[in-house]
């Protein structure tokens, strides 16, 4: 049999297309960024600003990238309910930062400033890692030899439950966040505008996804929860609590979440119940990007997605007078996403899951 | 003329090679296997002609056709199929379905004819399921077409998964161990249709099989592999005592030591009979 | 005392090491005081949620009882259930266990009461408010701090007296009281097509305008006792299921010609809120049954459907609408043929670059797909053809008719919806029998061994994404009629999960199962618009407790259904060898 005529045509045109769709990404960002670039509409301190912004960003989507990769690593599930539990520890972290305003402890200084803030992240990571274990037990747990659709669709309940929980608990208003003055003064370097809060919140970041790392790589739980991320059945054999390995493994994610939802909560002053939706959407985009199952990689993807989405719009998409660029920020950030999957699947570093078919 | 022609054919995992340099040729009509110890590269020979992976060298004409870079469904098109090492069948679909699903390049009917449910899909569905009957009854299935492809017993299934590759009208059928875990009555039964199948049919046939038995039994060519590479080919008695497949079998020295040439068979089947139950590491 | 051996539910507390005879009290005593706390949190949950507050303001029997208090009584008279099921004893243990359990409840309220009277913590705790004091303690305030804990033990004394009880008739006590719950719920829509009929009497004797009225409680009860203790003694079901097919279908032919009259008058009755929302469950319909070919045939997860809804509901809009981004002012039926036609264009242009995404990243590819078109549509960027975040208005009616006839507002946009939707039901059947459908199907099964048996995987799977693109572009041409204008805002996410969750909780690939979850997963929580806080709450638990206990669905297809079973694992595969006849 010889291919016929129209399939041939169909494939031409598909392969077409997607290059087409290569070379238009391609054109968009060189051009953009050239045109942007060369109408001097925007000064070097403006670039360096957006770089700041997106590191900050990204360090939070990181952060709150982990639990998602770690989770699917090691249930091949996507915890829905992740960015829930990020709003549990920013709710957490308001009652916390709000007392300590309203004792007149908040803005005493650099020193006490600091101390809430720590004193907020705890509780935010001692409020969200049970939330996140009560999720696993009593909607995930029953569900783990089920067809992969199942959790999905549980961990989808599980999101409404906990947003509306919050709902109901809290109502629905918008709380903001007291103003720590502290966080908003800048460093001193003339030239660069960076406030203190970008920089607490990538050190924070930074620290407690080296303390992460170090957990899952150095110590026999976290041998264990590799063990169990590679093969559940040969790690039980091997006489590992593969339970325990993923209870752990939640925990961790939501200790990261909880704390990822504090910091994310001081850089944008407010929290409500449906704060976790979108970042959440957007740090399982970066443990893609990253190349899922992947801990390094879900750090590299966060930190890319708050570079891309930070400056994107402003280089790729102000040369050519796009109205109101940073309205397409998520859709650059997307469009990312889906070129990623569509031509590098398994992420910038390479998804660390063994495939499991041919 | 050949049927098939393979040459210099190789397939790379990273740094192993698991077919090297490989020729083949396969007559039109004929009845041929592929043997060799696990790991040998015969699945990955298989899947390289089934377009399941892409070769790194070489070249495989089918019917004067470079079939090489074609895609799967474009090589069953042209009438290659073939059947798993480890059954593959489409498990919650019933046999009947299995073998329908089987005859997909060969019925016409366009989505919007079955939407309208013009006369054009009707009649083709009904060739289809009479089709699908007959194939049924051919395989010994007959009663069977309602069940479960997963709830048929084991022979029956590969049986089943050869009807669904026969669905195709292919003029080269690849079995990947047709006998595979079955007892030696069924694997005899099998033995005999296939040969059934050649001659019924006029399908040429190649088979990758473990068991002996089946393979003297009823290949016209052998060839066999080690290593990615074929050691030997010729007739059944040829193979049977070419030393370098003694060697291979057993092992350097062995041969020396076996010396005798009739007693190398058996041996052989001692050792792939536990071993073939588990995949081959190319297989997977 | 005994435990019966099975009775230890999962979460039980006696912990299996010390599960012999001699520890069992302590282990027993132990399971009380658990369950107790448990109701306990389960019941304060509820309260500082706001259930019991903004509940109480519906009537569930007149004047008697309210839907927030019948929800409280309802979690300590479980919580002595619980805490004396399965346990074979003395009549005064049973009764003593449950009060402790239901009493342990109690107790936390009356603390709750006890606090609000000592700290106000409404700045954090909106629903800590005194109105939930005075429905905890009818009123009194802090001196009626004891009523919940009197309460909760007098319910669970009488839920562990209920286990003294034969099996048969604490059934039908359930039935009745199920019964009661349900109807007391639905009142306000059964009452209303009846006062326009003959038993408009009947109809104000047995319902008020919320709610059950006291006579008609007593009715409900007596009447599905009743009800439940014949079909227990007669066995109605197995009498019909005995009876030759020919008599059988002598009964269900004119109870299906009775089902199909009563859904063509049904918004005839029920005014024109009810026919707005069976209009959106039929919109759902039609989506979930567009998605039923690309997620439960082919098995491809698209969590983007909405796009294709936004293309359909848009092209309509442009094409008809009368203000100003109308660009044709066509009329609406010929309108719909170029917003399927569009959509099916988009379905085939997103579909390809995903062909060769599998499993999970399919979901949130396109996912992806579907924020990008949701931003787009409302962005600047697209403000001057689509209106931004204003929208197109003004599109008009496909049937302009005058206002009092019975096709004037959202019922006629629930026939078209009835009609597409049945239209989209026929299709989709007939394709399922298909050539294509069995590719889809071998496709979903194994993708690898279907491509090797001759199916092209590329077109198979373009089909998939180009129809059920067309049946969501279906969909959003008549949402854009029915609500008369489309606005970016319309555009959610959420619409995409609801038509996914609508189909795996109404059973994946089965065509009845899709109606059924468009009903239960749309049409109950907009009835509830009033209590719209809590159906996002309520439809998570549903989801959740959906996936446990029915993870196959509602209605699913023999092919899913048979997937199941045997994943289930634990039946012996001889037991499901049996012919199944399809």
């Amino acid at each position: 049999m010889k291919a016929s005529l129209i399939e041939r045509l169909t494939e031409g045109a598909i392969v077409a297309f997607l290059w087409l769709l290569r070379v238009a990404v391609v054109l968009v960002v060189v051009v953009g960024s050239a045109l942007t670039i060369m109408s001097g509409r925007y000064s070097l301190e403006v670039y360096v600003g957006l770089v700041v912004s997106g590191l900050t960003l990204g360090s939070i989507y990181a952060l709150i990238a982990l639990g998602y990769t770690m989770v699917y690593g090691i249930l091949r599930m996507i915890n829905f309910a992740h960015g829930e539990i990020f709003m549990a520890g920013a709710f957490a972290g308001y009652f916390v930062v709000t007392a300590s305003d309203k004792l007149g402890f908040l803005n005493q200084g650099a020193v006490s400033a600091m101390i809430t803030i720590v004193v907020a992240i705890l509780v935010a990571v001692a409020v969200a890692t049970p939330v996140a274990l009560l999720v696993e037990k009593i909607a995930y747990r029953p569900l783990r030899n089920a067809p992969r659709l199942v959790p999905l669709i549980s961990a989808i309940g599980a999101s409404f439950v906990l947003q509306y929980t919050f709902r109901g608990l809290f109502g629905p208003g918008i709380y903001s966040y007291p103003t720590v003055d502290f966080l908003d003064r800048t460093l001193p370097i003339s030239g660069i505008i960076v406030r203190y809060v970008d920089v607490i919140v990538v050190i924070s970041a930074f620290v407690m996804m080296t303390g992460l790392y170090l957990f899952v790589m150095r110590t026999k739980l976290g041998t264990a929860i590799r063990a169990v991320s590679e093969d559940k059945d040969t790690a039980a054999l091997m006489g590992i609590d593969v339970n325990r390995a993923i209870v752990t493994t939640f925990g961790l994610g939501a200790a990261m979440a909880g704390a990822a939802g504090v910091l994310y909560a001081l850089l944008f002053r407010q929290v409500f119940f449906m704060t976790g939706f979108v970042p959440g959407i957007k740090a399982f985009t970066a443990a893609v990007l990253g190349g899922i199952g992947n801990i390094p990689g879900a750090m590299l993807g966060g930190l890319f997605l708050g570079q891309v989405e930070s400056i994107g719009p402003t280089l790729f998409l102000d040369g050519f007078n796009v109205p109101s660029p940073n309205q397409l920020k998520d859709v650059i950030a997307f469009t990312m996403l889906v070129l990623v999957l569509v031509f590098r699947p398994s992420g910038i570093l390479g998804e660390r899951i063994a495939r499991s078919r041919a | 003329m050949p049927l098939l022609t393979a040459t210099a054919v190789t397939k790379k995992f990273g740094g192993l090679t698991a077919v090297n340099n490989l020729d083949f040729e396969i007559e039109q009509g004929s009845i041929a296997s592929l043997i060799g110890p696990n790991g040998a590269g015969k699945t990955t020979f298989f899947n390289c002609i089934a377009g399941f992976y892409q070769i790194e060298a070489g070249q495989i004409v089918f019917d004067g056709q470079p079939i090489q870079r074609l895609r799967r469904d474009q090589i069953a098109h042209l009438g290659i199929s073939r059947t798993y090492q480890n059954i593959r069948l489409f498990a919650n679909m019933t046999a009947m379905e299995n073998i329908l699903v089987g005859q997909h390049y060969h019925l016409r009917s366009s989505w919007i004819g079955a939407v309208l449910g013009t006369k054009g899909v009707r009649e083709d569905e009904g060739r289809a399921h009479r089709e699908a009957r007959r194939l049924l009854r051919f395989v010994g299935l007959q009663n069977k077409g309602d069940l479960l492809a997963s709830n048929l017993p084991y022979g029956d299934q590969r049986r089943l998964e050869v009807a669904r590759a026969l669905a195709n009208k292919p003029r080269l059928l690849l079995l990947d161990e047709p006998t595979a875990g079955m007892n030696p009555a069924e694997s005899q039964q099998m033995t005999e249709f296939i040969r059934h199948l050649r001659d019924e049919l006029g399908t040429t046939i190649l088979l990758i099989e473990h068991e002996m038995r089946v393979v003297m039994g009823i290949s016209e060519k052998i060839t066999v592999l080690h290593y990615g590479q074929k050691i030997a080919e010729g007739t059944p008695i040829q193979i049977q005592t070419d030393p370098l497949v003694i060697e291979a079998y057993l092992g350097r020295g062995s041969a020396g030591t076996a010396g005798h040439e009739a007693t190398a068979i058996p041996a052989v089947e001692a050792t792939q009979g536990g071993a073939s139950a588990g995949p081959t590491p190319a297989s997977a | 005392m005994t435990v019966t051996s099975a009775g230890m539910p999962a979460t039980g507390a006696a912990p299996s090491a010390n599960g012999a005879a001699p520890a069992m009290p302590v282990s027993f005593q132990r399971r009380v005081i658990r369950t107790g706390l448990l109701g306990a949190v389960i019941a304060l949950y509820l309260c500082m949620v706001g259930i019991v507050p903004i509940f109480n303001a519906r009537p569930l029997v007149q004047g008697v009882i309210s839907l927030g208090q019948a929800a409280l009584i309802l979690s300590l008279f479980a919580t002595g259930f619980v805490a004396t099921r399965r346990v074979a004893e003395s009549s005064g243990r049973l009764i003593a266990d449950g009060a402790i359990a239901g009493g342990l409840s109690g107790v936390a309220l009356s603390a709750l009461v006890l606090l609000g009277s000592v700290v106000d913590v409404r700045a954090f705790l909106p629903n800590a408010s005194p109105v939930l004091y005075g429905i905890l303690t009818f009123n009194l305030g802090t001196i009626g701090f004891w009523i919940p804990m009197a309460a909760g033990a007098v319910l669970g004394g009488l839920a562990g007296a209920i286990g003294l009880a034969s099996p048969r008739m604490r059934r039908s006590l359930f039935v009745g009281l199920i019964s009661l719950f349900a109807l007391g719920l639905f009142a306000g829509l059964i009452r209303t097509p009846m006062l326009q009929l003959p038993v408009a009497e009947l109809a104000r004797l047995l319902f008020a305008s919320d709610g059950l009225t006291l006579i008609g409680a007593v009715v409900v009860l007596v009447a599905s006792v009743g009800l439940h203790h014949v079909q227990r003694t007669r066995r109605l079901d197995l009498q019909f299921a005995a009876l030759p097919p020919s008599r059988r279908r002598r009964i269900q032919v004119p109870l299906i010609a009775l089902a199909a009259v009563m859904i063509l008058v049904l918004p005839q009755g029920l005014g024109s809120f009810f026919a707005q929302v069976i209009a959106i469950v039929a919109l759902y319909v039609m989506m979930g049954l567009g998605l039923n070919i690309t997620l439960g045939l082919a098995g491809l997860l698209d969590l983007g459907f909405v796009a294709f809804f936004a293309v359909g509901a848009y092209t309509v809009g442009l094409l008809t609408s009368t203000a100003e981004f109308g660009i044709a002012q066509w009329p609406f039926w010929a309108a719909v043929p170029v917003a399927v036609i569009v959509a099916m264009v988009f379905g085939a242009f997103l579909g390809l670059p995903i062909l060769s995404i599998r499993g999970d990243y399919l979901a949130i590819a396109t996912m992806g797909f579907g924020e990008i078109i949701r931003i787009l549509a409302g962005s600047d960027l697209l403000k001057p053809i689509l209106g931004g975040p204003r929208g197109i208005i003004n599109i008009p009616k496909p049937i302009e008719v005058p206002p009092d006839s019975f096709l004037a507002g959202p019922n006629q946009i629930y026939y078209i919806a009835l009609i597409g939707a049945a239209l989209i039901a026929f299709v989709a059947w007939r394709l399922r029998g298909s050539r294509l459908g069995r590719a889809w199907i071998a496709i979903r099964e194994d993708e690898d061994v279907a491509e090797a048996i001759g199916i092209n995987l590329i077109q198979t799977k373009i089909l998939a994404y180009m129809l059920g693109a067309a049946f969501a572009g279906l969909g959003g041409a008549v949402f854009a009629a029915l609500v008369g204008s489309i606005f970016a805002s319309s555009i959610q996410l959420m619409v995409s999960i609801n038509v996914a969750s609508l189909i795996i909780v109404g059973g994946m690939g089965s065509i009845p199962g899709v109606i059924v979850g468009a009903i239960f997963l749309i049409g109950l929580p907009e009835l509830f618009r009033e209590f719209s806080e809590y159906r996002f709450l309520f439809y998570g638990i549903a989801l959740i407790a959906m996936m446990q206990l029915r993870p196959e669905g509602l209605l699913p297809s023999k092919i899913v259904r048979r997937e199941f079973q045997h994943g289930g694992g634990d039946e012996p595969p001889e037991s499901s060898a049996s012919p199944l006849a399809l």
